[in-house]
């Protein structure tokens, strides 16, 4: 009897073990990946932001300065109107893209003729490059020939030809409009599959009670699907301050910095003005900002339950 | 008659609403499809049209020359230096690309998930939370020290030099959506195979694995958009030889900045292949996608 237990446990340690190998076998694939292009980079990078690094002054070397980086990019100009650029351009499309899509998606969730067609053109949005959406939206918005200014003409809205993309606000509009024509399908898409899993009966209850759709929407609905409301604004955020594609084909930053947001900064510092030093000190504030900002939305979302 | 007066007022609400709620579907295809009929439309549009105050939403008269003149790139070649052949090059690095990172994180992504879902591996569901975190860096951060590296070992502007930092930037995504799929087969299955006398290996490659169909379609369909579609390390990676198209067609914009109708045709070009993934595997896809993030 002791013997057969003894026997037993031999033989599961031997299955943990063979288990064991296998795991490490199988895991070895992404290890390798992850610690050769996420883990060792973002290391190195922080040891980037504390070393001088210039490429157009390769004869300094590249030693330690300390938090000068941080320093440089904290004092200055052009950074914090990334910064308020970035902020109203996250709270302004966050708060549209996410209205727009929930209310697309309690439209889509009515039953009627040809919804899976509709559902299904959704995705053209979604599925195409950024850079194309980017260069489709800079031929549609064309102070000469653009598509809008031909359409808005012709429906007798305005009465000469606007510069879309010349003007300081109106191109900061712009610049959200064409990220939530690309950006709204997917969050729509979510937000409709949390409408269909609630179960029909919290709404024939509802209907008992005799409640008026805005007040079932506003007491159950939305309640409902909080959590993945929750989702959906946390990915927005942070998609929106990483948001480069869209600015680098549609204005470059401009006119005058005015859609040049904390990624599109960065790049600059990085790449065009070949000071990796100070370009990975403003990467990982960024990356700071985004970490806050996450476990914030984290905790309104478990305080409120 | 008072209530026949009540009744008729119930009904023509009825037809209000009703005509009101496709208006409103109507102006919301109009709002998502008019953009992109406009980029085709110019594609196809001879110059002339397109320069008219307002131009014509129905040209006139089509033209294909333009799509002619950048696949005469498959003719000539991918050696001279004419546009046409830079696109051509583009569009098939993009599918060398896009196709070698699917393979890649659909082996590894599967792998990683079997182990974190089967093998009883203490505390798996944290290790899967730490590998999806890393999904929230900003590609800009990592993105220099990649470039180092990959200068340092001479791969910067080659296939795998970009390949590499794809797949870790679609891997944890990948393994997320497997490792839930995983999850949601019972495990009554590949025991009682195992009783058969497979191993867990053999199990999991003969049950689990052909019952994640959808799962796995979805899967590749995501990662072969994404990196299709990836235009940030694309930019700072590559340089003559490996551009992909979405590089391509944005040095287009500076290359042609006034012919608007080449644009929209590199547009539409881009556009194309995730078009047709998204469309063919459009009820996986959105299946797939939103489970994960739902329950997440």
């Amino acid at each position: 009897m002791t013997l057969r237990i003894r026997e037993k446990r031999h033989s599961m340690s031997h299955i943990k073990r063979e288990n064991l190998r296998l795991a490490i076998i199988m895991l070895a694939p992404i290890f390798v990946i992850l610690m050769a292009v996420s883990v060792y980079p973002l290391i190195r990078s922080f040891d980037i932001s504390l070393r001088l690094y210039n490429l157009t002054k390769p004869g300094l070397g590249t030693p330690y300065i300390g938090l000068e980086n941080y320093r440089f990019v904290l004092t200055d100009a052009r950074f914090w109107q990334s910064v308020k650029v970035t902020a109203v351009f996250v709270v302004i499309s966050v708060t549209f893209v996410i209205v727009l899509s929930t209310a697309i998606a309690l439209l889509l969730n009515c039953e009627f003729r040809g919804r899976g067609i509709v559902r299904a053109l959704m995705l053209v949005p979604w599925a195409i490059p950024n850079v194309a959406n980017g260069l489709m939206w800079l031929w549609i918005l064309n102070p000469s020939y653009g598509a809008l200014n031909g359409l808005l003409s012709q429906l007798g809205l305005i009465d000469h030809y606007i510069v879309w993309l010349g003007d300081k606000r109106l191109a900061l509009i712009m610049v959200i409009l064409a990220e939530a024509w690309k950006e709204t399908p997917f969050i729509m898409l979510m937000i409709l599959a949390a409408l269909q899993s609630i179960p029909k009966e919290m709404y024939e209850a509802a209907q008992v009670d005799g409640s008026r759709y805005f007040q079932t929407l506003f007491k159950i609905t939305l309640p409902m699907i909080r959590p993945t409301l929750f989702v959906a604004i946390t990915l927005r955020t942070i998609w929106a301050i990483k948001s480069f594609d869209l600015i680098y084909t549609l204005t470059s930053g401009g006119p005058d910095n005015a859609t040049s947001t904390i990624g599109y900064y960065t790049y600059l510092r990085s790449f065009i003005s070949m000071n990796l030093g100070r370009g990975s000190a403003a990467a990982w504030l960024m990356t700071l900002v985004m970490i806050g900002l996450t476990v914030l939305y984290q905790r309104a979302l478990y305080m409120e339950e | 008659m008072n209530l026949a007066k009540k009744s008729t007022k119930v009904r023509l609400s009825k037809a209000v609403k009703k005509v009101l709620f496709w208006l409103a579907i109507l102006f919301l295809l109009f709002c998502v499809l008019a953009p992109f009929y406009w980029m085709v439309v110019s594609s196809i549009s001879y110059q002339a049209e397109l320069a008219l105050r307002p131009p014509h939403w129905f040209p006139e008269e089509v033209t294909f020359s333009r799509y002619q003149q950048i696949f005469e790139g498959f003719r000539t070649g991918f050696a001279d230096n004419s546009p046409a052949a830079k696109f051509t090059r583009g569009l098939s690095n993009s599918f060398t690309v896009a196709g070698l990172t699917t393979l890649i994180c659909m082996v590894a992504g599967c792998m990683a998930a079997f182990a974190l879902t089967r093998l009883g591996i203490p505390h798996g569901r944290t290790l899967m939370m730490i590998i999806l975190g890393s999904q929230m860096l900003p590609a800009i951060v990592i993105i220099i020290p990649i470039n180092l590296l990959l200068q340092k070992y001479h791969m910067i502007d080659t296939i795998q030099g970009l390949v590499l930092p794809y797949c870790g930037l679609m891997l944890p995504t990948v393994t997320w959506i497997m490792y839930g799929y995983f999850l949601s087969i019972p495990r009554e299955m590949e025991e009682a195979a195992m009783i058969d006398g497979c191993t867990k290996l053999q199990s999991f490659l003969k049950v689990v694995l052909p019952v994640s169909g959808p799962g796995l379609v979805a899967v590749t369909a995501y990662t072969f958009l994404y990196s299709w579609n990836e235009f940030f390390m694309a930019l700072t990676l590559t340089q003559t030889n490996t551009k992909t198209i979405t590089v391509t067609i944005t040095e287009f914009a500076s290359l042609f900045g006034t012919d608007y109708g080449l644009l929209a045709t590199g547009g539409v070009i881009g556009s194309i292949p995730p078009l047709i993934v998204a469309f063919l595997l459009q009820r996986y896809l959105v299946a797939g996608l939103t489970a994960g993030s739902v329950k997440g």
